[in-house]
């Protein structure tokens, strides 16, 4: 019954996904998929958008600790924006910052990918 | 409003499935509410919550679904008690270590994190073995006026 959706698009060499709703142990099975789905198509430039999510607990901050590093070795990353404060305050708790690139807006984590050029 | 003393208790049982999450924090947000915390304390509280049963499902019952957590919340003008009892596996907490996020960045370590943020989450949390071999967690947080 938790309510969760998410989304993958292409921005130019970056991709997107899209989270809305809640992402818990029963939901992150989902985002799961879509890393995993990035991951057979050799994309590893990845942003994910927090603008529609309400809610996150540590299974979801789980799924960014398990593919960062793959993402990294193949000269990717995985950059957050647009999150709610609410939301960022339990990233910052387990201090993500030290680790992860936090944007306002969702171009300018793209932009920052634009920036290193195409490889 | 909360007149001093009045001792309020409610009581929720589900099984062990993550599908029943949602319920948990929705039961825990009316409770929180109702004692009158800020908005921000109410989501801090629902969390640890949350996390609480998601290690029961996990490690207590190893993703068995047919497990017991019982939830039951008390409060007063004062204090605001969350107990949750499972009849799973037996967990110590103080084996988990203190998660520090570089070294699980450099170990691909994943789990853990839930039973660190309770800690930061909440004013207290304490682990006991009760009657019939249950396990028991308490997360406590103050009113304060």
């Amino acid at each position: 019954m938790a309510d969760f959706n998410v989304n993958l698009r292409g921005v130019g060499s970056v991709s997107v996904i899209d989270v809305n709703g809640y992402l818990d142990a029963h939901t992150a099975p989902e985002l799961e998929n879509v890393f995993n789905k990035l991951l057979d198509g050799k994309n590893y430039r990845v942003v994910v958008n927090f603008n529609d999510l309400k809610y996150i607990s540590s299974a979801g901050l789980g799924v960014f600790m398990a593919y960062v590093e793959t993402m990294r070795e193949n000269k990717g990353d995985i950059k957050f924006s647009n999150m709610k404060e609410s939301v960022y305050n339990i990233f910052d708790l387990l201090g993500f910052p030290i680790l992860y690139e936090f944007y306002k807006d969702e171009n300018e984590a793209v932009q920052k990918f634009n920036e290193l050029g195409l490889s | 409003m909360i007149y001093p003393n009045k001792k309020i208790e409610k009581e929720l049982i589900v099984k062990s499935s993550t599908d029943n999450l949602a319920q948990v924090r929705e039961f825990t947000r009316k409770a929180a509410e109702e004692s009158g915390f800020p908005e921000e304390t109410v989501g801090k509280i629902i969390l640890a919550v949350d996390e609480a049963c998601t290690n029961i499902i996990k490690h207590a019952y190893k993703y068995s679904p047919e497990g017991k957590i019982v939830i039951s919340i008390k409060f007063d003008s004062t204090i605001f008690s969350i107990s949750i009892i499972d009849e799973g596996i037996h967990f110590n907490p103080n084996t988990v270590p203190e998660p520090n996020i570089v070294e699980y960045y450099k170990k691909k370590k994943i789990g853990g994190l839930g039973i660190f943020l309770m800690k930061k989450l909440m004013d207290d949390v304490k682990y006991s073995t009760i009657t019939g071999n249950k396990n028991q967690v308490i997360l406590v947080k103050y009113l304060t006026q």
